[in-house]
């Protein structure tokens, strides 16, 4: 038994709340307040895990987010997360944690073996040793033996990860000292204030480091200050880690609940940043640094006044600076029988009481095979120990500084990185800015909310004990003995960090990433100054003149979930939904996403797709088909420029379009491809309706806009974007008329009034209908619009009417299947990047049209000229075979290479036809009608005969039967 | 995430906002202009490193706009209406 609860007090814990939960399979009991790491220690576990690449023993090493070793997989009712830190992770009851990287348990690893051939597995071992044939057949091998924590695939989410955005004057990152100072001061000058700590409770360093402030014990005065920023109704967020800054000072949290719900993601827009982060302790170097047992020196002060756990009995606590007093001294008069060993001969503080100091002295190597059992120093003296304290000294916490473009500065006196130059909006206070004593963070604040420009007053005074920043430099050096660990969580030692030097990756980014100093989960919090440092002392330079790696996002990991969200599953890519949906599904539809839209791909339910999609095309041709078209783009282009405009928007010349009539045409792209196809109406002399394709409305309202900000002025033009306002019902087939005639629509549908290609109104039960006789079935077609909202009544009575003229309701997979026949085009589908208008056959506008309009002057260029161009086709195959496969190319032997020639872009079996039909691009397409040519697809070749784009009813007679 | 000044809607996150180019990137008429001079207009950019004028919209209220910012910093300069209201 070595280290052990007292039998009283522990700030943190409420020992009237007993828990309990697993580690590695068995139980362990600690208190409400108690962190995983806190209880394993009470519970004396030394070893809690094994490294990463050699898997030595590890036990915990701090009490906080800078934990590089006690990283555990968390499992159980309450939550599953791997690679969790011990040491901020609550204990909670019916926790199942497991050690990570270790099997069957920490404590006796199969794979410990690895250590004994560290010899041989240094830096980039693996990627020298398996570079032949292919370092990815060694890789999941080797991955599977290193890694870290195990996903649990049985995990099922309990729900969207909340993400709340939110404004405040002032951000407070850290509510220790400084940071509690500068909340209140600003919330003195009447500023809105949030303040957000990775801790449970606020109040930093003041939980466990002995302090007076302003005439009160330090816990007073974090309470009364904390009460006080609620009373005044400022944001207080615990467990919150500030885990980013990011462009224009967007501050991201991530918050942790213990309620098994999932973390919440902030997206804060503060005006202004205080940053009082704190500083992390580093270790100290020397042989056999990583052994269970050695730890931070302040993270075993902290056990003890906040979990009441003393950690050892036999205490060395090494230093180099005056911090380690402190916590020599307590945990003496803890009782333990403490030695502390400081690296300074001169200039140290007294000797506490009941503690022995060896002063000029260092540690030169640790023993022990689970656990550290003594210590032996630089002159040989040999002390036996059951826990090792050190403390390096201190690296403010300046990460989020970093993020946000701050350049450090290097401080000799204080051997550390402090903030450089100030960042706009921004203030560093406390241990962040290298702040030792509580004046000083106090005064240091005072001056921070001043550089943010406001005024202070009453800036709390320390009125006790003041902590001392006495330091002398403690780096590792080359050419020390034994292995002394610089990364714990990377297995990264000194000898890593030489041989990289050797190969002269000396630049601080080649260092980082040729031994992954720094690159672990913990993301080098300890480890990457000592390293630098080295680096710095082998190559002869100085710490500045190595220099940092750059910091980034995020300070500590963030689930996934929380930036996630909701989108997730459908909310990913929301489908747009047709106003009569409902009523699709309750007739049996089969819904698909088609460019964006949920809509029915047939009807029939799912039992033999195929032949409802046949039925449908087949019954659309002998009497009427009724179809939703709702996705219809219907974007209006309104005033005294619009007729000007839309001769601008199109290849085609829409001017002359008649009142009451409609026009299909091309929008084309700038470099002259064709970006949409569709039909506009003149409804009068000053307002045209764009029916562009589903999929492309957003594109095409977008693109009007531009034109008509950039070209032609708001005053001139106005765009509204009426798609979603109404339904469109078709009604197409030889009895479209007849069915029509039996509602009263409130308009002449004869043909001499209502011809193909007009357009007229009416009413249905006291709503404007538009009705347009535009067709994309080659068969007489009324395409009627209505409020979406009315829709259904409508739908209802064409269905009803339908029944004595066998109306059949057609999907989308049918309608395909009729402009196939018809060789009518999908853009994207038939048409690809580089399909020009005259490639469709419409070269009428671009060699006769005099005006401007879009993407006009790249109709002439060498490359619209070639004669071997894409052309638009139709293939027909011999009667009988199967349709030709989408996708399929055109071939022919050239050179004795299978040469492509163009390819099927539409390919359907044809139920009216009885015959496959396809359409296709084809090089020199629209000059080879009648010729044969291979098509190969998957190896094999078919042949096909070219032939004009439509198959069906090619005089169009249908249109007006 | 940056904010950026839609001069109709004010500061908003740029997730609701898509680049419209480069700003001043005058479209050149007919089908007699140099293919050079129009393939300049289709392709070339300028791509500056510290100033640039670029033309911006934003996506909910439909706005385009010319953005003055900087590629290095990311410091919004200005934004103008292309009416040539000036907004920030
Ligand atoms: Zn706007």
């Amino acid at each position: 038994m070595t280290a052990s609860r007292l039998a009283t007090g522990g700030s943190a814990i409420d020992r009237s709340r007993p828990i309990r939960f697993s580690f590695d399979g068995a139980i362990v009991h600690g208190f409400a307040g108690d962190t995983i790491a806190s209880a394993l220690l009470a519970a004396d576990v030394a070893v809690v895990g094994r490294s990463f690449k050699y898997h030595r023993p590890r036990g915990i090493w701090g009490a906080g987010v800078e934990e590089p070793n006690a990283l555990v997989d968390i499992g159980g009712s309450v939550a599953a997360t791997p690679n969790t830190r011990a040491t901020t992770e609550a204990a909670r009851d019916g926790l199942v944690v497991k050690s990570i990287n270790a099997t069957p348990n920490a404590l006796s690893d199969r794979n410990a073996f690895l250590d004994r051939f560290s010899r041989f597995i240094p830096a980039a071992f693996y990627y020298k040793t398996f570079m032949w044939p292919d370092w990815h057949m060694f890789e999941p091998r080797i991955r599977a033996m290193a890694g870290l924590g195990k996903v649990d695939t049985g995990w099922t989410s309990p729900g969207p990860a909340d993400q709340i955005n939110h404004h405040c004057d002032v951000l407070v990152v850290g509510a220790g000292p400084a940071g509690l100072a500068a909340a209140r001061l600003a919330s003195g000058a009447g500023l809105t204030v949030t303040l957000v700590d990775d801790q449970p409770k606020p109040g930093g360093s003041l939980g466990h480091r002995t302090s007076e402030i302003d005439g009160k014990p330090a816990a007073l005065w974090v309470e009364e200050t904390v009460a006080e920023l609620a009373q005044a109704g400022h944001l207080i967020l615990p467990s919150t880690t500030a885990f980013g800054i990011y462009d224009h000072n967007l501050v991201g949290l991530n918050q942790r609940h213990r309620d098994g719900r999932p973390d919440t993601l902030w997206r804060v827009r503060p005006r202004q940043i205080v940053l009082a982060t704190g500083a992390i302790e580093r270790p100290l170097p020397f042989a056999n640094n990583d052994l269970p047992g050695i730890m931070s020196a302040d993270a075993a002060l902290a056990y003890l006044r906040r979990h009441a756990v003393l950690v050892g009995q036999r205490i060395v606590v090494a230093t180099n600076n005056d911090s380690g007093y402190e916590v020599a001294e307590a945990l003496a008069e803890a009782g333990a029988e403490v030695t502390l060993v400081d690296i300074r001969r001169d200039g140290a503080p007294t000797a506490p009481a009941n503690v022995r100091l060896i002063a000029g002295r260092s540690l030169a190597a640790a023993d022990g095979s689970l656990r550290v059992q003594a210590v032996t120093l630089d002159d040989g003296t040999r002390l036996d120990a059951d826990c090792v304290l050190v403390s390096g000294g201190w690296s403010p916490t300046i990460h989020l500084f970093g993020q946000a473009r701050g350049k450090l500065a290097w401080s000799e006196a204080r051997a550390a990185f402090l903030p450089g130059d100030p960042v706009d909006g921004i203030a560093v206070a406390g241990a962040a800015a290298g702040a030792v004593s509580l004046s000083e963070v106090f005064a240091g604040v005072g001056t921070a909310i001043a550089s943010l420009g406001q005024t202070t007053t009453a800036v709390p005074r320390s009125t006790g004990p003041e902590a001392t920043g006495g330091i002398l430099a403690a780096w590792p050096m080359p050419g020390s003995k034994g292995r002394i660990w610089i990364d714990y969580q990377n297995d990264v030692t000194v000898k890593d960090v030489e041989l990289a030097a050797r190969e002269n990756f000396v630049s601080v980014e080649h260092l980082k990433r040729y031994t992954t100093l720094g690159m672990a989960t913990d993301q080098g919090k300890t480890s990457n100054l000592p390293g630098l440092a080295l680096m710095a002392a082998i190559t002869g330079r100085t710490v500045p003149e190595v220099g940092t790696t750059t910091y980034r996002p995020p300070f500590t990991p963030v689930p996934l979930a929380s930036f996630a969200g909701a989108r997730g599953a459908e909310l990913m890519a929301p489908v747009r939904r047709l106003p009569l949906e409902s009523v699709h599904r309750a007739s049996g539809a089969v819904f698909q996403e088609y460019g964006g839209w949920l809509r029915p791909a047939h009807y029939g339910g799912n039992a033999d797709a195929e032949r409802s999609i046949a039925d449908e095309a087949r019954r659309a041709r002998q009497s009427v088909a009724l179809f939703d078209g709702s996705t219809l783009g219907k974007i209006e282009v309104i005033g005294p420029n619009a007729a000007e405009f839309v001769d601008f928007i199109y290849y085609n010349t829409m001017s002359t379009l008649k009142p009451g009539r409609c026009r299909y045409g091309f929008m084309l792209s700038e470099n002259g491809v064709v970006f949409d196809d569709g039909v506009l109406v003149r409804l009068d002399e000053h307002r045209f309706v764009v029916s562009c394709s589903s999929s492309h409305v957003a594109a095409v309202h977008a693109r009007l806009e531009e034109w008509r900000q950039d070209r032609f002025g708001r005053g001139a033009v106005y765009i509204h974007n009426a798609t979603a306002e109404m339904a469109t019902l078709t009604v197409s087939g030889p009895n479209a008329r007849k069915l029509l005639e039996t509602l009263d629509l409130g308009l002449s549908l004869d043909d001499a009034d209502l011809p193909h290609m007009a357009v007229s109104h009416g009413s249905y039960a006291g709503d404007e209908v538009r009705i347009a006789r535009v067709s994309f079935t080659g068969d007489r077609s009324y395409e009627i619009s209505i409020r979406a909202d009315r829709a259904e009544p409508l739908w209802a009575h064409l269905r009803h009417a339908g029944r004595a003229f066998d109306a059949v309701v057609i999907g989308l997979e049918a309608l395909m299947i009729l402009r196939a026949e018809k060789g009518f085009i999908v853009i994207g589908k038939d048409t690809d990047g580089t399909t020009l208008p005259q490639d469709l056959g419409v070269e009428g506008p671009r060699t006769k049209r005099q005006g401007e309009f879009v993407g006009r002057r790249s109709l002439f260029t060498d490359e619209a000229s070639r004669g071997d161009r894409l052309q638009l086709v139709g293939l027909t195959v011999p009667q009988g075979e199967a349709p030709l496969p989408t996708g399929a190319h055109g071939v022919r032997r050239s050179d004795g290479r299978l040469r492509s020639q163009g390819f099927v872009t539409s390919s359907y079996q044809s139920p009216t036809l009885g015959r496959a039909v396809a359409l296709g691009l084809i090089e020199r397409g629209a000059a080879r009608h009648g010729e044969t040519i291979d098509i190969q697809h998957l190896g094999k070749i078919r042949t096909a005969t070219i032939a004009p784009p439509c198959a069906f009813d090619p005089a169009g007679d249908r249109l007006h039967a | 995430m940056q904010l950026f000044p839609c001069p109709f809607c004010g500061p908003r996150d740029e997730t609701e906002f898509h680049y419209g180019g480069d700003a001043g990137n005058a479209r050149p008429d007919g089908v007699d202009v140099p293919i050079e001079r129009w393939a300049d207009y289709l392709y070339l950019r300028t791509n500056p490193k510290g100033t640039a004028r670029e033309i911006w919209v934003h996506m909910n209220c439909g706005e385009f706009f010319v953005m003055e910012r900087d590629t290095v910093t990311h410091k919004v300069l200005s934004s103008t209406a292309l009416g040539g209201e000036h907004a920030a």
